[in-house]
């Protein structure tokens, strides 16, 4: 299959509409609107149901009262207890998904082979295997936290609201392997965002053991996000590092990280990936400290 | 290609057959096939639709009935999937209803056109002006929301400005009621058209009962709120207009004839060859259909089927843009409203359908809302400097704060 779209039939502009397109025009000048106002009618609207409503949900509760005690601690040491177990809920809720995309992804690739400069079925797997890995290490942090990690929380349900497009994207046989892959590109850009904001709250609470395991998730996604990037660039016929994408963060960045274990820079490499193949092999296999 | 009802013998019921894959089709091209290919999609899943509906509505009335009924309607049910999942993946449900909105318009007004009694032409240019207005009001709703132009689903084939105002089509329950024709003298091409438009407008109906809850938005939910009671109150019209007194299996007989119809005007006009191909198979598959069913019909009433189905089909339904026809029916008949059965100026409405209108109108109406000052322009109104300007302007901003 062809990566880039070929010259042809398109219907849906009105210039090749000809006469039929000047008439659809015509029309607005014979008909004006029934009522007068414009867009902002329907934002009063949306701010009057917003005014009486309510939120998207709640997280559930601590399990026992050991855990209820641990949260109390930490909201002591300045953490966010409720805020933490709603995000880690949101990551798990991500990388099931994301697991899922990189699934439709290696469908795609064996169905209709990669591109020049994309990815091979290796290196498709070889990511899908490390979103499996972050989702057992989430719901393993989540357990240690006193969480159920079968809940969904309000943060994993508006992740999968905010990505609901791209499943579409990737299981649609119509779509080629670079168009997927623009799919996946949106889905490790979010992860790496959200991945930093993770880190950060795991710090904050106090959470050695579980930050370690973020960092080192980081990692692995800023490795994604450079693959993925550079796949989409060569499907394109450019390169990477033409100043393709928004500038990647350092893992270490941020004030979360201003006396962080982590040295800013550290074993990575200019585009801020991690250096020397640690990212691929970075299973976590530390557990939470508590 | 000629269609003669009486005789032709179509595909035998028990070579109608299919599988999963084959009912799951690759879909029509949203950007490369044309408008009227999807409206003819939108259209005969709604005719399959009818056809379901309307075989269980008979199952339980009809005990001795039911094995026969069973087996037809597990074809329909397979029809309408492999019909109904031509829609691709990639037309939302927004998207989707401005096809739905396309279909009442070039579909009501093919019909209302060749429609040879007076009375039922006027319902149908009637139902016509109000369809015409949802179209606006959606594309209103998909700039705003989405900011997308709906003329990538429309084509340019039907213009996109207010009708008879939703606002105003709100009705008390009897003065949506019509006459029937008479099921004696009426001619064929009226019962054709009733069963056509009357099934297109209760799947759209449904349809807009089914998607309006997926909008996260309050007006996109209030606007499928309020065209949804609108086409409630059309089926209740086009039900209407069809002779009650008609018998079960003569209403079946007449069902299976307008799919046959129906097909046949698809297959006239389809431009999509794979497309085409599937309207060429059910329309063989409705001409069993209508054997099956006149073998019964002639088997129980003692009656030939030819007292109920002509012998040769009306002229097929236009799949073509009625631009001038709807936009006269706009010049002449925008203030018409109903009491009772019978058309009349707005002025002469009833207390009762000012009340009923007043009430769900009286914290305001969503399709006003959604396209208060909305002019259609080409690429979305974000395109005029003066909305962009408007937009963002310190009122706006004061409410906000």
């Amino acid at each position: 299959m062809r990566q880039s779209a070929q010259q042809g039939t398109n219907r849906t502009g009105i210039v090749g509409a000809g006469q039929l397109g000047e008439e659809m025009v015509a029309a607005t000048r014979e008909f004006p609107p029934s009522s007068p106002g414009d867009a902002r009618a329907i934002g009063e609207v949306r701010m009057a149901y917003a005014q009486a409503g309510e939120g998207l949900g709640e997280t559930p509760p601590p399990g026992s009262l050991m855990d209820k005690a641990k949260a109390a601690v930490t909201a002591t040491t300045g953490g966010q207890p409720t805020l933490l177990m709603d995000k880690l809920g949101e990551r798990l809720a991500f990388e099931h998904a994301g697991a899922r995309l990189y699934e439709a992804l290696l469908s795609k690739h064996r169905a209709y082979g990669s591109f020049e400069g994309g990815p091979s079925g290796e290196d498709v797997l070889h990511i899908l295997t490390e979103e499996y890995d972050h989702a057992q290490l989430l719901e393993r942090a989540i357990k240690n936290l006193g969480g159920d990690p079968t809940a969904l929380t309000p943060a994993a349900n508006l992740a999968v609201t905010i990505s609901a497009g791209l499943p579409q994207v990737l299981s649609d046989p119509r779509t080629n392997l670079l168009q997927s892959l623009e799919a996946i590109l949106v889905a490790e850009l979010a992860d790496n965002e959200c991945w930093t904001a993770l880190a950060q709250l795991a710090r904050q609470a106090g959470h050695d053991g579980l930050t370690q395991q973020c960092l080192e998730a980081i990692g692995h996604e800023r490795d994604h996000l450079g693959k993925v990037r550079a796949w989409v660039a060569a499907g394109q016929g450019r390169s990477a590092g033409e100043g393709g994408g928004a500038e990647m963060p350092e893992a270490g960045e941020g004030p979360a990280y201003a006396a962080g274990e982590e040295k800013r820079g550290e074993g990575r490499d200019a585009g801020g990936r991690p250096a020397g193949g640690k990212s691929g092999k970075g299973r976590s296999t530390r557990r939470e400290r508590q | 290609m000629a269609i003669n009802l009486l005789r032709d013998t179509g595909v035998p019921l028990e070579q109608q057959r299919f599988t999963w894959r084959e009912l799951v089709q690759t879909p029509y091209n949203k950007l490369m096939d044309d408008a009227f290919t999807r409206v003819r999609v939108i259209l005969m899943n709604g005719i399959e639709s009818e056809a379901l509906r309307f075989g269980h509505a008979c199952a339980r009335m009809n005990g001795p009935w039911q094995a026969a009924l069973a087996q037809v309607r597990r074809i329909e049910q397979h029809q309408q999937t492999m019909v109904n999942w031509l829609n691709p993946a990639d037309q939302d449900p927004l998207e989707t209803t401005i096809g739905f909105e396309q279909v009442a318009i070039e579909v009501t007004a093919a019909v209302a056109e060749k429609e040879p009694d007076p009375y039922l032409a006027q319902v149908y240019r009637f139902g016509l002006l109000e369809d015409f207005d949802h179209l606006y009001r959606y594309s209103a709703l998909m700039d705003r929301l989405q900011g997308k132009d709906a003329n990538a689903l429309v084509q340019s084939y039907s213009d996109i400005v207010p009708g008879r105002p939703t606002a105003i089509e709100h009705r008390h329950p009897l003065d949506d009621l019509r006459k029937p024709y008479d099921r004696r003298r009426a001619d064929p091409l009226t019962k054709l058209h009733a069963l056509t438009i009357m099934a297109g407008e209760h799947q759209t109906h449904d349809y807009y009962m089914t998607v309006g809850p997926f909008f996260a938005d309050p007006v996109a939910r209030q606007v499928y709120a309020e065209i949804a009671s609108i086409e409630e109150q059309h089926v209740t019209q086009y039900e209407s207009i069809i002779d009650p007194g008609e018998t079960w299996l003569e209403k079946w007989l007449l069902h299976e004839a307008g799919e046959v119809y129906n097909y046949w005007s698809c297959v006239e006009s389809e431009g999509n060859p794979r497309i085409r191909a599937i309207w060429e198979r059910f329309l063989d598959y409705e001409l069993g259909h209508v054997r099956f069913v006149a073998r019964l019909f002639e088997e129980t009433e003692g009656r030939d089927a030819a007292e109920v189905l002509p012998e040769r089909l009306p002229e097929p339904i236009r799949y073509q843009s009625h631009r001038e026809f709807v936009r006269e029916t706009l010049r002449r008949e925008l203030t018409l409203s109903a009491v009772g059965a019978e058309f009349v100026d707005r002025e002469q409405e009833t207390e009762a359908t000012r009340a009923y209108r007043d009430q769900l109108n009286s914290e305001g109406s969503p399709t006003e809302i959604v396209a208060a000052g909305y002019v259609w322009r080409p690429g979305t109104e974000l395109t005029d400097p003066a909305t962009r300007v408007r937009s963002v302007s310190p009122k706006s901003e004061r409410r906000a704060a």
